[in-house]
C-alpha cells in the first residue's frame, strides 16, 4: 500500500468515525416514523410542527417531502403515507382514487393564505383592480392578445404588460385560476413562470409593467420591493392582510390551506399525538411561517373531526373558492 | 546569385507569410486566453456572491444542527449525511459493476455485432438525461422491487447514472496497456485472468479511479434523479449507524433508511420568502462545492501516485 492509499483510508475512516459518533445516540430506543408529502406551500407549516413535535417527543421521527400537493395526493391515495399537505381541497379523481384504494381521510383546514397580486412600486395607476380586470389579463381567450395595460383600463397608460405566475403543478395556480377565470387550470399560457415564487418577486421588482401572483409569505419579505395590489371584489379595494383575511373581506383570493390524515394512520398513537399537537399549535407555528390562523373554533371543530374519525371532504370534489 | 530580385521576391514572400503564421499564433493565445478568463471569472464570481452572502452561517452548530423553521437554527446533518451515505452505497454498488463489466467487454467480449450493440448503448447511456434513471428507479426499484425511498434505492440508481462514466474509463485505461505486457505474462504461461489481475488491473487502476472519481463528483450534486424516487424535504434523524460496538460491529439497516442530500436542501431554502434562508442556501451551495472540489483534488493526487508505481 502507498502513501496515497492510506491517506484515502484514514479520510474514509475519519468520517466513518464521525458519523459513528452523530448516529450512536440516535439509535437507541424503538422509534415511530410519521411520514408526511405533498404541498410546498403548507411545508413550512408541517416542518414547523414536526420540529416542536420531535423536541417533545424524542421517540417519534416525522419525515416532510414536498412533491406538490397532486403529488402528495397520488402517494396518499395509495396508502405510502400517513399525511398530505394540501393548498386545495381533494379534487373528485383524487377521491376516485382514494376509494379504489380503500383510503379514507379526515380533512383538516390548517390555516389561511392569501393570494397576493403584486405590481413594481413604479406603477401608480393600478394599485386598485377588481376581479373583472385581473380576468381580462389572465384568462386563455387574452394569450397573445392583451399585451398592455391600457387594454385592461383605458385610463392605464400604454405601458407594455409582463405577466409572472406559478406553474401549472402548483395548487397557487389551480386556485388563481379557478377564483379569477372561474376554472381550474383555465389561464393563458404566454406568462413568465416559475415554480420558484422569488423567480417572480425578481421579474416584478425588475419590470415596470410586471404583475405576478403569490403567497403572502413571500410579498411580506419583500415588501420593500414590490407593491401588493388592493383586490376589489364588488365592495371596494381591499389590502391583502391578516385582518381582512381574518373578517373575509379580502375575497376571493384567500384560501384555506390542508392536511389530510389517513384514517388509518390515526389508530396509531404517534400519528393521532402528531395531528392533535398539529391542531392546538397551527395557530402559532403557522404566522411564524408567514401564513394566517384560523379562527379558534376551527382548530376545535378540527380536533373534534379527529376524535370522531370523520372521514371524507366538505369540498365535495370541486376546487371551492371563498371558503 | 544572378537570380537577385527573384530571391528577394520569395524573401518577402517568406517573410510574410511568416509574420501571417506569427499573427495566427498570437491571435490564438489572446482566444485561448479569454476562453479560460472567463470560465475562471465565472467560477470565482459564483464562489465570491456564495462566500459573501453565506460565510457568517459557517459555525460548528450549521454542520451539527438538522433543519429548522429558523434560519439562524437550521443546519445541515441530515443532508451532509444523507449525501454522503447515498454517495459510498453509489460506489459500493456501481463501482465492482463498471470495472467488471469494462474488463469484459475489454478483454473477453468476442467482437461481434451484438457487443458493437452493448458498446454504442454504453456510449448513448451516458448522454441520458439524469431524470429518466429517476423514473427508471422508481418504477423498478420503488415499486416493482419493494425498495421504497431509501438510500440503498438511491444508491442503484445513481450507480446505474455513473455506470457508463465507470465502464468507458475502465475500458480506456486498459486499452492503453501495452500488448506486450500481456504477451510476456501469456508467455510465461500465465492464464488470461492471471494476466488481468496481476497486470492488466493494478496498471489500469489509475485511470479506473480518475473516472469513478468523475463519476461520483457527477452522482454528488444530482438532484432530479433522488427527487423523483422520492427523497425527503425535512428529515431531523439519521440513519442507523453502520458500525455499532455490539457484534456483528456491522450493519447494513442505514441502507433502508429514509433520507435527502445538499442539492435538494438548497434547492429548499433558495424557494424560501424569508432572505435569511438565502444566506443558509449559500453556506450548503459553497459546501457542496467544496466537497466536489475535494473529491477532484483526491482524484488527481491519487492518480498521480498511482501513475508514479508504473514503471515500463
Amino acid at each position: 500500500m502507498n502513501k496515497g492509499l492510506l491517506g484515502a483510508a484514514s479520510v474514509a475512516g475519519l468520517s466513518a468515525a464521525i458519523l459513528v459518533g452523530f448516529t450512536m445516540t440516535a439509535s437507541a430506543a424503538e422509534t415511530k416514523i410519521i411520514t408526511i408529502d405533498g404541498s410546498s406551500t403548507v411545508f413550512p407549516i408541517s416542518e414547523a410542527v414536526a420540529e416542536e413535535y420531535q423536541a417533545a417527543n424524542p421517540n417519534v421521527r416525522v419525515t416532510v417531502g414536498i412533491s406538490g400537493t397532486g403529488g402528495g395526493f397520488k402517494k396518499f391515495c395509495r396508502g405510502e403515507i400517513d399525511i398530505s399537505d394540501a393548498s386545495r381541497p381533494i379534487t373528485g379523481s383524487e377521491m376516485t382514487a382514494c376509494k379504489a384504494a380503500g383510503v379514507d381521510y379526515v380533512e383538516l383546514a390548517v390555516a389561511f393564505d392569501a393570494l397576493t397580486v403584486v405590481i413594481n412600486p413604479a406603477n401608480t395607476f393600478a394599485e386598485t383592480l377588481t376581479v373583472a380586470q385581473l380576468k381580462t389579463m389572465w384568462e386563455p381567450a387574452a394569450e397573445g392578445k392583451v399585451t398592455m395595460w391600457n387594454q385592461i383600463d383605458p385610463s392605464f397608460p400604454a405601458e407594455p404588460l409582463k405577466l409572472f405566475g406559478p406553474g401549472t403543478d402548483s395548487g397557487t395556480f389551480d386556485y388563481f385560476t379557478e377564483a379569477v377565470n372561474g376554472k381550474s387550470k383555465a389561464s393563458r399560457a404566454d406568462y413568465t413562470a416559475s415554480e420558484d415564487d422569488n423567480t417572480l418577486v425578481q421579474g416584478v421588482a425588475q419590470e415596470k409593467g410586471g404583475i405576478g401572483y403569490f403567497g403572502l409569505a413571500y410579498y411580506a419579505a419583500n415588501a420593500d420591493k414590490l407593491k401588493a395590489v388592493k383586490i376589489d371584489g364588488g365592495k371596494g379595494g381591499v389590502s391583502p392582510s391578516k385582518e381582512t383575511v381574518i373578517d373575509g373581506t379580502y375575497n376571493p383570493l384567500s384560501r384555506p390551506i390542508f392536511i389530510y390524515v389517513n384514517a388509518a394512520s390515526l389508530d396509531k398513537p404517534e400519528v393521532r399525538g402528531y395531528v392533535d399537537f398539529y391542531l392546538d399549535n397551527a395557530a402559532k407555528l403557522s404566522e411564524e411561517v408567514g401564513y394566517i390562523r384560523l379562527p379558534a373554533e376551527a382548530y376545535s371543530a378540527g380536533k373534534e373531526h379527529v376524535a370522531n374519525k370523520r372521514v371524507g371532504t366538505v369540498f365535495g370534489g370541486k376546487n371551492e373558492v371563498g371558503v | 546569385m544572378s537570380s537577385g530580385p527573384a530571391q528577394n521576391a520569395s524573401l518577402a514572400l517568406a517573410k510574410r507569410t511568416f509574420r501571417t503564421r506569427k499573427m495566427r499564433d498570437s491571435f490564438y493565445v489572446i482566444v485561448g486566453l479569454s476562453a479560460t478568463i472567463l470560465g475562471m471569472v465565472t467560477l470565482s464570481a459564483l464562489v465570491f456572491t456564495l462566500y459573501s452572502d453565506g460565510h457568517e452561517r459557517f459555525t460548528y452548530e450549521f454542520f451539527t444542527n438538522f433543519p429548522s423553521r429558523s434560519a439562524v437554527k437550521a443546519g445541515i446533518l441530515s443532508a451532509w449525511v444523507g449525501s454522503l451515505l447515498v454517495i459510498v452505497s453509489t460506489a459500493l454498488i456501481g463501482v465492482p459493476l463498471g470495472v467488471t463489466s469494462g474488463i469484459y467487454l475489454e478483454e473477453y467480449a468476442p467482437k461481434n455485432w451484438i457487443t458493437a450493440i452493448i458498446e454504442i448503448n454504453v456510449n448513448n447511456l451516458a448522454g441520458v438525461p439524469s431524470i429518466i434513471f429517476g423514473l427508471l428507479a422508481l418504477g423498478l426499484f420503488v415499486y416493482v422491487f419493494g425498495l421504497g425511498k431509501t438510500i440503498l434505492t438511491a444508491g442503484l440508481t445513481l450507480a446505474l447514472l455513473i455506470l457508463p462514466i465507470i465502464i468507458v474509463s475502465t475500458r480506456e485505461a486498459t486499452r492503453a496497456i501495452p500488448g506486450s505486457i500481456r504477451e510476456a505474462a501469456f508467455a510465461v504461461g500465465a492464464t488470461k485472468w492471471q494476466v488481468i489481475w496481476d497486470h492488466v488491473l493494478p496498471y489500469a487502476s489509475a485511470g479506473v479511479l480518475t473516472g469513478t472519481i468523475i463519476g461520483i463528483g457527477r452522482a454528488i450534486g444530482e438532484t432530479a434523479p433522488l427527487v423523483t424516487i422520492g427523497a425527503l424535504t425535512y428529515i431531523a434523524f439519521l440513519p442507523p449507524s453502520p458500525i455499532s460496538l455490539e457484534p456483528p460491529f456491522v450493519n447494513f439497516d442505514w441502507l433502508f433508511s429514509p433520507f435527502t442530500v445538499m442539492p435538494i436542501q438548497t434547492y429548499n431554502w433558495t424557494s424560501r420568502p424569508d432572505p435569511a434562508f438565502h444566506a443558509n442556501a449559500a453556506a450548503l451551495a459553497l459546501t457542496l462545492l467544496c466537497t466536489t472540489l475535494t473529491i477532484n483534488a483526491t482524484a488527481i493526487v491519487l492518480r498521480y501516485r498511482l501513475r508514479k508505481r508504473i514503471k515500463w
